[in-house]
């Protein structure tokens, strides 16, 4: 070979490559920490964990969706890491696509290289929060949120309403609601998610003490919930039969208030720091063995509550105490498993366990509720297909981001109808109403507790006729 | 073959840049216009964080803005796209999963990146005639999945299996831990439809991988996306094995492993799968994954055998007789299906999971004749004393294919000398009568070893190949072959490139 070939002009590999100097940046940001104030900005040695390698692709919600780079957990880390260096700023793009991860953890399962997302994303958050000014509507609407959901009292206020609005609502409402213009999608949103209200159980009260049947193995404290006591009741009460029936003294606080799991999530910091203080006193009056929650999203940030307030040498070794008693509904009947006390009456169904993100990823709670059901006679349990992928709740997301978490919704009633189980359950009220949404009235949906209670007491299960 | 060394491999650019900034706008809005025309404007990313999230693929050494980035949704309109590109006369580089270890999908500068992850459909499922036909961007893993029901699988399984996309597979004709046995993507592939540089389809094999004249397909598969976009990937699957049975052996040596590869080869018995891991990549893939491995065993090997019932069985204890004869020191069969593909996962995540124990590292990937394993071990070994770097080593065993872990602190700066550690490593391999790359392709990384291996000759006539398929050098440019200002060009006194001495390149 002596001579370069005619068929085509000859080829300057360099330029094809565009190799040419990096410009200087006049325009880099900040200080030590970039775009990020000083505050407990996301760790250089934790971004420094990701080597891109990109497993974590495939079980991002937003990825799967869209398959956008910037919208896929490597692909955050890298914003972030431009952040932190201050090559970009915090408003505009960043937020964007910061604002569009779930939180589902589902990449902390898939990262071989242990990349703690989620401690980078709770660092983020609230650099958001505080630096970049969001426009009127989304901060009202956040604000909104923020001043209904974690207070139980204005949540009953508003069953009622809801219990009202949902005898009245007018069928022509449906296709009102279709009209309205694009900019009230979140109110849609919103109105779609109300479960059907009861508002006898939405004001009902779980009792402060409930004495264990027969012989005590020991006092569990229950966390109550917002969302969970008032629009799903019967969980909680459910809950209650079977600490008793297998040998707790359940307490429930009357004076307990929100855990702060939806602020922390959120990256509103103080306000769930505020909270996390309130509760940990709450619980420490109440000198429980153990700290039991039936909620995903409440269990993963009472299990935070020492990282949350390590800063605070007042607080931090009892925020670490009160972390470390706190178990999952599922943990607590499981290790009961082995010495039950409670016979269990048979249930024939097959039964789909759908992983709450906040139990499976991020507490790595998933073989316990599969072995809490399976102790039921006649329960078959069948697995979901994309099982790590979110069903778009995640906490307040379903109402900021409507569209992805509808097409997510969708995406996830598709597979549960694919199995031709006779009920669903899941360990989150979030997960519940997001189903149901797309899901109405196809199958019952129930707590996995719900079905352990029925088994115990020997009756049909809620809603399974 | 002539013996060329560069002075400086990758002097210039990527690898000593800090991380690229945003190039001027050299592309001007009509571009970006007429994708919008025949794409929704999402899916045309121009602004500077979304273009910037594309600079590198899984090898983050080399960046490079694009100056778009299209997210088209069908062939149709991947077609559209390519012709806009041509119309233009802009470069483009087809993107999958971007897990790549070459570099090969880093995109060029005034260049469109055309991301093939939307285009994620399985399109048919042939259980008679033991076929799939998929779109591009479909996960390696999610077919053996959809397979799994009839009974079937797609074999070619590499590392990264449950993110990497077919499409990429076919650009990098992509191995994996059982293709000792099975062979790699060309193996498996029997026909695609092609989108060409100028915007035409064509169609590529045949629905029995035959084609009349050239072999095409066989051509176009590990071109890296040099020769034409794929949307269309039509696979042979294959019946599940009756039986299945795994063995982790654990050595008191690296050289007593080897043996036994050389062994069981030997008493022709050919495993589905012989992996080899080190002390050092077992240490990091154990705290990843908790697979069972042994992490203070010098050596272990991961055997699988696979077939009819009967054969498996009367092979397995060839087999392990073969391991104890070497003085394995720990054998562990796995019984359950889980607890087999724990011990997997354990040597799949092997790469990702080092990053546990060193903050930077390089994946190094290359072939030596299985006879020289051992010495190639000991040489890479001697390498990295000098150079004062821990190499961590996993590797296909059975076929030779090496993945040394070139390990280093960007912090320390320690990455050139880790940089032409891996380098050397890979042209020891060809020293040794090996290949530059076994699987991970040439892309970026390497190409200025491929002159090491090839010679101006051989790299003259691939390059009259790939200007057939694509005139004006638009698909995936610069990646395959040497450049002169990527392969040690210096500012100052002219000097001619080995390869425009050769003819085989000239400067404008």
């Amino acid at each position: 070979m002596t001579t370069h070939p005619t068929t085509g002009p000859s080829p300057d590999f360099s330029s094809e490559r565009g190799e040419k100097p990096a410009p200087e940046r006049a325009d880099v940001l900040g200080g030590e920490f970039g775009s990020f104030d000083d505050h407990h900005p996301p760790a250089q040695e934790l971004l420094d964990d990701c080597v891109h390698c990109g497993f974590c692709l495939p079980t991002c919600p937003t990825y799967a969706l869209w398959g956008e780079e910037m919208d896929s957990p490597r692909g955050r880390i890298y914003l972030m890491e431009m952040a932190e260096k201050g090559e970009i700023p915090l408003e505009g793009a960043f937020t964007t696509h910061i604002d569009r991860c779930l939180g589902c953890m589902a990449c902390v399962t898939a990262c071989p290289s242990g990349v703690q997302y989620d401690r980078l994303l709770e660092a983020t958050r609230p650099q958001i929060e505080r630096n970049v000014a969001r426009s009127r509507s989304d901060r009202l609407f956040r604000e909104a949120i923020f001043a209904l959901f974690p207070y139980k009292r204005r949540l009953r206020a508003a069953s009622i309403g809801g219990a009202l609005y949902q005898k009245l609502r007018p069928k022509s409402m449906d296709r009102l609601m279709a009209r309205l213009p694009e900019r009230f999608s979140r109110l849609v949103a919103m109105e779609s998610l109300l479960p059907p209200v009861s508002v006898r159980e939405a004001f009902a009260r779980i009792p402060a003490r409930t004495p264990a049947v027969g012989p005590r193995r020991g006092r569990v404290g229950l966390l109550t919930g917002c969302v969970q006591d008032v629009f799903f009741h019967p969980v909680n009460e459910a809950t209650v039969r079977v600490l008793a029936a297998e040998g707790w003294d359940v307490i429930a606080p009357r004076e307990q208030t929100c855990c702060g799991a939806l602020g922390l999530h959120a990256g509103r910091e103080e306000e769930a720091i505020a909270r996390a203080k309130k509760l940990i006193a709450t619980f420490e009056r109440a000198r429980v063995d153990t700290i039991a929650t039936n909620v995903a999203g409440c269990g993963s940030s009472m299990k935070e509550y020492g990282e949350l307030l390590a800063d605070d040498p007042e607080w931090a070794d009892r925020a670490q105490a009160f972390a470390a008693k706190v178990r999952d509904i599922s943990e607590v009947v499981d290790e009961t498993l082995a010495d039950p006390r409670a016979r269990r009456h048979p249930i024939e169904a097959t039964v789909v366990y759908h992983d709450a993100c906040h139990l499976g990823h991020a507490q790595k709670i998933r073989t316990e509720p599969r072995r809490v059901l399976r102790a039921i006679p006649g329960v078959e349990l069948v697995e979901l297909p994309e099982a790590e992928i979110c069903c778009g709740s995640a906490g307040i997301y379903n109402m900021l981001q409507p569209q992805a978490a509808g097409d997510l919704g969708r995406r996830k009633a598709d597979n549960i109808r694919g199995t031709g189980a006779d009920v669903l359950v899941t360990a989150n009220p979030g997960c519940l109403l997001q189903i149901r949404k797309y899901l109405d009235g196809e199958l019952p949906m129930l707590h996995p507790i719900q079905l352990v209670d029925a088994s115990i007491r020997g009756v049909r299960p809620p809603e399974m006729g | 073959m002539p013996e060329r060394t560069m002075e400086a491999p990758h002097g210039g650019t990527g690898s000593d840049a800090p991380a690229a900034a945003t190039p001027p706008a050299p592309v001007g809005p009509e571009l970006a216009r007429d994708f919008r025309d025949v794409l929704p404007a999402d899916s045309v990313i121009t602004d500077e964080v979304g273009r910037r999230s594309y600079e590198c693929d899984g090898l983050t050494g080399f960046r490079q803005v694009p100056a778009l980035v299209v997210l088209p949704r069908d062939a149709d309109e991947v077609a559209a796209c390519v012709r806009i590109c041509a119309r233009h006369g802009v470069p483009f580089v087809a993107r999958g999963a971007g897990t790549g270890l070459s570099g090969g999908a880093m995109p060029v500068a005034d260049g469109v990146v055309i991301s093939l992850q939307k285009l994620r459909r399985i399109l048919e499922i042939d259980v008679e005639n033991r076929r799939a036909v998929l779109e591009p961007g479909v996960y390696n893993l999610d077919i053996s999945k959809a397979a799994k029901p009839h009974g079937l699988y797609y074999a070619p399984d590499p590392s990264s299996q449950q993110v990497c996309t077919i499409g990429g597979n076919v650009a990098e004709n992509s191995g994996g831990a059982h293709c000792l046995k099975y062979g790699f993507t060309t193996n498996h592939v029997l026909e695609m439809e092609v989108v060409l540089a100028d915007g035409s389809v064509v169609t590529l094999g045949g629905p029995t991988g035959e084609q009349a004249g050239p072999d095409l397909r066989g051509l176009f598969i590990g071109s890296e996306g040099t020769l034409g976009i794929c949307t269309k990937v039509t696979v042979r699957l294959l019946q599940t094995p009756e039986a299945v049975r795994t063995v982790l052996a654990d050595f008191p040596s690296i050289e007593a492993a080897g043996d036994t590869v050389g062994d069981i080869v030997d008493a022709a018995i050919i495993p589905a799968a012989v992996e080899m891991m080190d002390s050092l990549s077992m240490e990091a893939s154990e705290a990843a994954t908790g697979a069972g491995l042994t992490v203070d065993a010098p050596a272990a090997l991961i055997i699988e055998l696979d077939g009819p019932a009967d054969e498996v069985d009367a092979e397995f204890e060839h087999l392990t007789a073969i391991c104890e004869r070497h003085g394995a020191t720990r054998l562990h069969v796995p019984t359950e299906a889980e607890e087999r593909q724990k011990v997997w996962k354990g040597r799949k995540a092997a790469f990702a999971a080092v990053g546990r124990i060193s903050p930077d590292y390089i994946v190094q990937d290359g072939v030596v004749p299985r006879t020289r394993l051992a010495e190639v071990l000991t040489r890479i070994a001697e390498m990295g004393r000098d150079a004062g770097l821990r190499v961590a080593n996993v590797f296909h065993a059975g076929d030779g294919n090496l993945h040394p872990l070139v390990l280093y602190s960007e912090a320390a700066g320690e990455h050139d000398a880790a940089e032409k550690l891996s380098t050397d490593i890979a042209e020891l391999c060809v020293e040794l009568g090996g290949s530059l790359s076994g699987e991970h392709g040439i892309g970026t990384d390497k190409a200025c070893s491929m002159p090491v291996m090839f010679s101006p000759e051989d790299l003259g006539v691939m390059h009259r190949v790939r200007l057939a398929f694509d005139p004006d050098s638009r698909c995936n440019p610069g990646k395959l072959f040497p450049t002169p200002r990527l392969c040690g060009e210096r500012p100052g006194k002219y000097a001619p490139h080995p390869l425009e001495e050769a003819g085989v390149i000239e400067r404008l």
